[in-house]
């Protein structure tokens, strides 16, 4: 038995020995000619909350649906606290799990929807239902157990869904993109309670999205997918601040690419000579030597125009203003920097923030932290 | 002081009636177009079945063709002995029969209600003419049976144009000698169990339907497009077959020196001399028809079963539950509009299929239809007509039974 993890300081650093779920060295195909999943390793501690993203066809689906037992690995183990599941079938594996489009049954009612888990597992009537009016009140749908699933608006639906999952007690629940059917702001709330319930009840959740902003807001780990493999598994922050390549930079957050060669590298710190000649500074992530090619990521709000906010000494650029897009909170400007055209700026909305007007001539610059070197 | 009562438009007018003018052009359109649908549906099927059910309850052969006894019935009531006046109406109304050559009609009306009676009618016309008073002696001497009570009672309900006679005949009744309904005896009781026979063989074939269709349709829900259509084709071949290639090769396979009674003998399930007969039968039937109605079960199945998404399944088994608990619990409760809609449809069109049991049926096979044929064969419109409007009402009784427990707009047929 793994030792209970105690909170996130153990998350980032999950021995071997205490994983709860875990994949080793597992391959699925469909077809028997090409993979959908090479290769993933991936363990995960109890009372984590996992995310799966990638965009679609990535293989995290699949991982996901492997790992409730719908589809069987290829090759490689699966292991459930310790036990190797592979060839346990999915009712066995007490998993909860929620589903994209909630899959509540359409001919029961709410209260029969929460009650199915617990009659197949043979629980007495009264315990039934005391289980149920608490999974109801945990979710706040306390008065909706006689209604049938087609009454409820796709939020409440979200939540029974949830409930029901959650109704037997499983240590592991899997979500597949629950949120994708909703609207952006109950998404963001749910998102919220989703959060909340993780915490209060120490479950362990493996989550599936391809909308990085719910991964980013509500993960302990991410594990970004892309072609069958995990391209980097990290915390949020880790994820969104130190990409470590450029499929990674790109698919999350907003990226400004400025390909270039490798002029110098010692240590920490690396010269880049762009396409256009002008050399900038930047941190080597995923380059080899001097004289490869490179792709520098800068994030857009990590541009700054004003030189009294860059550190000193920072190499800066020429640029020119194409237009400005008012977005309320910030200012998307878009510059011509470095031979590209489609350069992002963002400059917060605050008072006294100083107007651009398009055809305006400015100098960009960063800190080398923020300017990561990566694959091209 | 806005009119809560009476919206209007911001021109004055009352707004359901700006509503009604702006849709009715609409509208008016759209009933020319169907009005064509709406005559023929009219002509080819309401008129028919109208007069198929006007049929049923009128017959004039009697009371056309004998009007003095007709108007002696209406004069004295049930129960009352003929006297002489009704012998007297009775040879006056035989002559004018053997005149007109009428007898025949006349007859064969009292004979629904009491069988053998035509020929006492044509018998007796032909010696009417040289009759003379006393009737009733002149009557009884051309045969006793005019005597008979039982004959005046068949006259008597006969002499109205207006009858239920048909549907007693229908129900296997028939009149006493006092006027009142008594069952036929059981060597003639005929209707009521080939009604009985239809509609547990209508059962029976739906139920098989049913149990082979099931399956099919949720392998053809489930399987990828290209092999899905391939199956769909083999579900509809009976459709696009001529109904005697069909039947042939049914007899091919089937009878005693067919082609499964000789694969059973040669691997020995059966003796040479214990062939099977599973043709010309009722068996013969219910093969036939399963084969043939299959599609319509199948394809209600399949529409319903195709927008069920396999998520369901999913829940259910991470759930907890196994495989036969997913299947009885959430995909069968899912699947009932189809399965009441192929079922509704089969059973509808065995009870009233005819073609299959006539070439395939035998002697045991016969359906109610095929008495219904008979009849129409021998120009009994009127009875044939009562077993029909029974059979309607047959059908119209499961279609309601079926709006009350499943709903009708829950009927899914493709």
């Amino acid at each position: 038995m793994p030792a209970d993890a105690d909170g996130e300081s153990s998350l980032a650093v999950t021995a071997r020995a205490e994983s709860f779920v875990e994949f080793d060295r597992v391959q699925k195909s469909y077809d028997g000619a090409t993979l959908v999943v090479k290769d993933l390793n991936l363990s995960i501690a109890k009372g984590e909350f996992l995310t799966m993203l990638g965009p679609s066809g990535s293989g995290k689906t699949t991982c996901l649906m492997m790992l409730a037992g719908f589809e069987t690995a290829t090759s490689g183990e699966i292991r459930l606290d310790g036990r190797p599941i592979n060839q346990v079938p999915p009712h066995k594996r007490g998993i909860g799990m929620v589903f994209q489009n909630y899959a509540l049954f359409p001919h029961m009612t709410v209260a029969e929807n929460l009650s199915f888990p617990l009659e197949v597992r043979g629980m007495a009537r009264p315990e039934r239902e005391a289980k149920i009016a608490r999974a109801l009140d945990m979710v706040q749908m306390g008065g909706f157990g006689s209604r049938r699933p087609a009454q409820l608006s796709g939020g409440q639906q979200q939540r029974i869904a949830l409930a029901r999952a959650l109704v037997f007690d499983p240590g592991l629940v899997l979500m597949d993109e629950p949120l994708g059917a909703l609207d952006k702001q109950l998404r963001e709330h749910m998102q919220f309670e989703i959060k909340h319930l993780h915490e209060s009840l120490g479950i362990t959740v493996v989550y599936v999205t391809h909308d990085q902003g719910e991964a980013l807001t509500m993960s302990d780990r991410i594990a970004v997918f892309n072609d069958g493999r995990i391209q980097q598994l990290a915390p949020p922050a880790d994820l969104y601040e130190r990409p470590g390549n450029s499929f990674v930079a790109g698919f999350i957050g907003e990226n400004n690419r400025l390909p270039g060669t490798v002029e110098d590298r010692s240590g920490d710190k690396a010269l880049v000579r762009l396409a256009t000649g002008e050399l900038i500074d930047a941190t080597p992530v995923s380059i080899t030597e001097k004289g490869s090619r490179t792709v520098v990521s800068i994030r857009p709000e990590r541009v700054e125009f004003k030189p009294e906010m860059m550190p000193p000494g920072a190499r800066t650029l020429d640029a020119e203003v194409v237009e400005v897009i008012y977005m309320g909170d910030i200012l998307r400007t878009v510059l011509k920097v470095a031979g590209t055209d489609d350069f992002v700026m963002k400059m917060r909305n605050t008072l006294g923030q100083t107007r651009l007007a398009p055809g305006q001539k400015i100098k960009v610059g960063w800190h080398p932290q923020d300017a990561r070197a990566l694959d091209p | 002081m806005a009119d809560s009562a009476l919206l209007t438009t911001a021109d004055g007018r009352p707004l359901a009636q700006a509503l009604a003018e702006a849709q009715g052009r609409a509208r008016r359109r759209a009933f020319w177009l169907v009005v064509p649908l709406l005559l023929f549906v009219l002509v080819s099927f309401i008129l028919p079945i109208g007069q198929m059910l006007h049929r049923s309850v009128h017959h004039d052969g009697f009371s056309a063709n004998a009007p003095a006894v007709s108007a002696w019935f209406a004069a004295n009531p049930p129960g009352t002995q003929p006297d002489e006046a009704a012998f007297a109406a009775l040879a006056q109304d035989l002559r004018a029969m053997q005149a007109n050559r009428t007898a025949g009609e006349a007859g064969t009306r009292v004979n629904y209600v009491l069988p053998e009676s035509r020929s006492l009618f044509t018998k007796t016309a032909r010696s009417a003419k040289d009759m003379t008073p006393p009737f009733k002696a002149a009557l009884l001497a051309a045969d006793p049976k005019w005597d008979d009570p039982r004959v005046w009672a068949a006259m008597r309900s006969s002499s109205s144009a207006y009858t239920a006679d048909f549907y007693m005949v229908a129900l296997d009744f028939e009149r006493g000698p006092d006027g009142s309904l008594e069952r036929v005896p059981e060597n003639r009781q005929i209707y009521v169990y080939l009604f009985v026979k239809t509609f547990v063989l209508s059962g029976l074939i739906t139920l098989i339907c049913l149990l082979i269709g099931f399956p099919v349709a949720h392998l053809l829900a489930t399987l990828p497009m290209a092999r899905a259509n391939l199956l769909m084709i083999l579900v509809l071949l009976p459709f696009w077959t001529s109904l005697l290639v069909r039947t042939t090769s049914w007899m091919a396979l089937l009878q005693g020196e067919g082609v499964i009674n000789d694969l059973l003998v040669w691997i020995g399930v059966i003796a040479g001399d214990g062939r099977l007969r599973m043709i010309n039968n009722q068996t013969g039937t219910i093969i036939v028809m399963t084969h043939i109605l299959l599609p319509f079960m199948i394809l209600p199945l399949y529409s319903v079963m195709r927008v069920i998404p396999p998520s369901y399944a999913r829940a259910a088994r991470s759930l907890g539950a196994t495989s036969w608990t997913t299947f009885r619990r959430v995909y069968l409760p899912q699947t009932l509009p189809g399965i009441g809609a192929g079922s509704l449809l089969v059973f509808i069109l065995a009870v009233g299929y005819y073609i299959t049991p006539a070439l395939v049926g035998g002697a045991d096979g016969q359906l109610i239809s095929n008495l219904i044929d008979f009849h129409m064969d021998k120009s009994n419109w009127s009875l044939a007509a009562a077993l029909s409007a029974m059979l309607l009402v047959g059908v119209l009784i499961l279609y309601w039974l079926y709006e009350r427990l499943v709903g009708i707009d829950r009927l899914k047929l493709g």
